[in-house]
């Protein structure tokens, strides 16, 4: 789950990590009252959950309140990567005289966390691992142990920063380390650390990103941030289509058959499940087909479940045919998945066997559900054509059209 | 409308509500219910029988599960 | 031979009582695996398929030998059950259960790793050696597992464990079979990757060849690519990598947990050129993987 920049800040600040006065502001009016009370120039910036806000016009200074709230107004109606913002945050304006860069995260690679601090804050940190290695340190942690201030000490000192800085830096990067720890983040990160002209350091712009599988261990920071616990925050907002999917897959807790998002093309897909569903989805697209969504079937859907994602799915304007197709089964049940679909199709007013392109699964109860397809004539293929070849026909057999 | 299964029950069933009772139960997916100490099927259920024979293997001979695919 | 597992291997499930380990258990011991018995708190006495479930660990480790336990309990509870059976002394241990937060992942895997005991997963299916033994719930029920993972020459490892599946009945189908199969977990920490792996399928005379099921996501592909360098590891490998669309959506999240394009690093088109470097073949469509193993295999 990821948060906004001002509730990244509100967990900075229960860490006790120093930051620029700021205020979260939903309309211009309340942008020019906190400029106002800020009292000198400030910075209004686009509350959104996508990089490149800069770039697109999402932050902007002020030297007024009639100014703040002018540039509020745009950046309130301005969408950044297709997503609007849930408001701006206006803050103090600080010359900065030095930017320096800090996030942990797991690297599933040595199994452990860890910190990545850099004295060129502010820029890409891709780049700076590209083309300036000495300029960034990565320092590993145990989770098992609890954090211990040297370990921040030797992220900032690994990059050369000493004096008074090397403490200061140590203690914003050892709290921002036992913030990650303490609240399951996937990534805890300040970028820019800005060191001020008076020669303070304080936390400039923050990332944060929750795991969502612990996120109900920490519904207290939740409530506080007043974030609900079922919030997906993916990187764009969901499509109608996916609410709907969603609601398809919340209303009966049998089996798997959602994770459903849209594309624009006209063969929908019902695939599954994790691994499965990648799979097909780039088997399509390589034979030339247009998915109009990707989704995930797994565990054992119920027959309603199954037909409701397929009425939902068929009954998409771009939809002309559908695609059934999974790697072979073991738990998933072959024969209740093709019942779902052929009632689906016939409950939105298809006829399986023009609407069905393929079905594609092999495993348990296959006999069963072969025999169902075939009733409806329904084409169908089983172990011996591969994911490829079953998703080639399907694509095939939604040129040739009904 | 049911499309794959339908339930059959044999009349001899309603003469021995305990036995009915026992069949609405075993059944995973809520198939059978009894109402006015009569054995019914559910018709918004029937579809997603899973063939797994607990009816029949409770009541042998009184309840036939029929596909209509086949 | 045969990594990990072999036909003696015997072990426990610990959340022997839950819905999916008690199918898990069926299909186990249909399959001919040396499943003593299972732990749930509070259920000692009870039976499951007839065999004894108990409290804890230690009454399974105190009176016989327990060389593998099956991890199938809720996510919150799933911490707690892998330190139980580390302290226990099993030396290997299958996580099923899926969405621990990485934070005990981390925990109970560097706790393993001082214990020196290996942990599979989590978020996986198991492993098995065909003909021999299945620990976990790979496969499904015994018949259907034997229809798709034949004896033979061909070691398996994927992050997903259907795929697991689909690429064994590929092997099976083409001849060639399957040596052991390992589904490593679709997790972003995980206990045992590629690379660990490695080295026991080189050492393991029955397998001849490696066929790698592989997303976006995480660094384990390019710490396979040093593996190759570093071992001089002969037995060819073909790698499969699917979710290629993925690379257009970076912070978008499929499939599995650990399933996200977050840097170049992650994409595929990366991981592709970095293996292909390694001198591993990667497959463009699944099915191909058979073909190419015959022809890497020289036949
Ligand atoms: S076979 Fe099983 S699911 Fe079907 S009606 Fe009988 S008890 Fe219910």
């Amino acid at each position: 789950m990821r948060f906004y920049e001002f509730e990244s800040k509100q967990i900075l600040k229960k860490a006790g990590i120093p930051l620029p006065k700021s205020h979260f502001c939903k309309t211009a009016d309340q942008a020019a009252a906190a400029a106002f009370e800020i009292a000198g120039p400030v910075v209004i910036k686009s509350q959104v959950l996508s990089g490149g806000r800069m770039k697109a016009g999402g932050v902007k200074f002020a030297d007024s309140p009639g100014e703040a709230a002018e540039h509020a107004r745009a950046i309130l109606a301005l969408p950044i990567n297709g997503l609007m913002p849930v408001g701006v945050l206006v803050e103090e304006k600080r010359a900065i005289a030095q930017e320096y860069f800090a996030a942990v995260t797991w690297d599933g690679r040595a199994k452990k966390a860890v910190i990545i601090f850099s004295d060129m804050g502010g820029i890409d940190i891709e780049e700076i691992a590209e083309k300036h290695p000495e300029h960034l340190s990565r320092t590993h942690f145990s989770a098992s142990r609890p954090f211990s201030d040297y370990i921040a000490k030797n992220a900032v000192a690994g990059v050369g920063v000493t004096g008074n800085d090397l403490n200061a830096l140590t203690r914003i990067v050892a709290g921002l380390a036992r913030t990650f720890l303490d609240r399951d983040m996937t990534l805890a990160e300040i970028n820019p650390i800005g060191k001020l002209e008076d020669g303070s350091i304080i936390a400039l712009d923050a990332h944060m990103d929750m795991e969502s599988e612990a996120a109900r261990q920490h519904l207290d920071l939740l409530k506080e941030l007043g974030v609900g616990p079922e919030e997906k925050r993916q990187a764009r907002p969901p499509t109608q289509f996916e609410i709907d999917a969603e609601k398809v897959d919340s209303a009966d807790t049998r089996g798997v058959a959602g994770n459903l998002t849209e594309f624009d093309g006209n063969l929908g897909l019902i695939i599954g499940a994790g691994g499965g569903s990648l799979t097909l989805f780039d088997a399509v697209r390589a034979a030339g087909g247009r998915p109009a969504n990707y989704c995930e079937i797994g565990g054992n859907p119920s027959v309603s479940k199954a037909a409701n994602l397929t009425k939902l799915i068929c009954a998409q304007p771009g939809v002309e045919k559908i695609a059934v197709m999974m790697n072979v089964v073991s738990n998933t049940r072959v024969d209740i998945v093709a019942r779902g679909v052929v009632k689906g199709c016939i409950e939105a007013g298809f006829d399986p066997a023009e609407k069905i392109a393929i079905f594609r699964i092999p495993g348990s109860w296959e006999d069963e559900g072969f025999a169902i397809l075939k009733k409806y004539g329904v084409p169908y293929v089983d172990r011996t054509v591969s994911m490829d070849e079953a998703a080639r026909m399907a694509v095939e057999n939604t040129k040739k059209k009904a | 409308m049911a499309m794959f299964i339908r339930v059959d029950i044999d009349p001899s069933v309603q003469q021995d509500p305990a036995l009915g009772k026992r069949i609405a139960e075993v059944c995973p997916v809520d198939i059978f219910k009894v109402a006015d100490n009569r054995l019914e099927t559910v018709e918004a259920n029937l579809d997603e029988c899973t063939l797994c024979d607990l009816c029949t293997i409770a009541a042998p001979g009184k309840v036939t599960v029929v596909k209509l695919y086949r | 031979m045969s990594i990990l597992v072999d036909k003696d291997t015997t072990f426990i499930i610990q959340g022997i009582t839950g819905r999916e380990a008690v199918t898990m258990a069926r299909e186990c011991l249909d399959y001919g695996a040396k499943l003593l018995g299972g732990v749930t708190p509070g259920r000692k006495g009870r039976e499951v398929h007839g065999l004894p479930v108990e409290d804890n660990v230690l009454a399974f480790t105190s009176r016989t030998r327990v060389d593998a336990a099956v991890v199938s309990v809720p996510p919150g509870f799933a911490a707690d059950a892998v330190l139980e059976a580390i302290d226990a002394g099993i030396k290997l241990i299958v996580c099923v259960t899926e969405r621990i937060p990485r934070k005990q992942v981390a925990q109970f895997v560097e706790y393993a790793a001082e214990k020196g005991t290996r942990i599979i997963g989590p978020n996986c299916l198991g492993v098995i050696s065909p003909g021999k033994t299945r620990v976990g719930g790979i496969g499904g029920a015994a018949e259907s597992t034997r229809r798709a993972f034949k004896p033979g020459k061909i070691g398996v490892m994927s992050r997903s464990g259907g795929m697991t599946v689909e690429i064994a009945n590929s092997l099976s189908e083409a001849g060639l079979g399957v040596s052991t199969a390992v589904s490593i977990g679709g997790d972003a920490i995980i206990g045992s990757t590629y690379a660990e792996l490695m080295p026991l399928f080189d050492a393991d005379p029955e397998t001849e060849g490696i066929a790698i099921y592989s997303e976006p996501g995480g660094r384990a592909e390019y710490e396979l690519a040093d593996y190759m360098a570093r071992s001089g590891s002969k037995k060819p490998i073909i790698a499969f990598m699917a979710g290629r669309f993925m690379d257009e959506m970076p912070g978008m999240r499929f499939g599995h947990a650990g399933t996200i394009v977050e840097g170049r690093a992650d994409t595929t088109a990366s991981k592709i050129a970095n293996l292909t470097a390694a001198g591993i073949t990667v497959a463009e469509k699944i099915g191909d993987i058979p073909r190419l193993l015959n022809e890497r295999l020289g036949k």
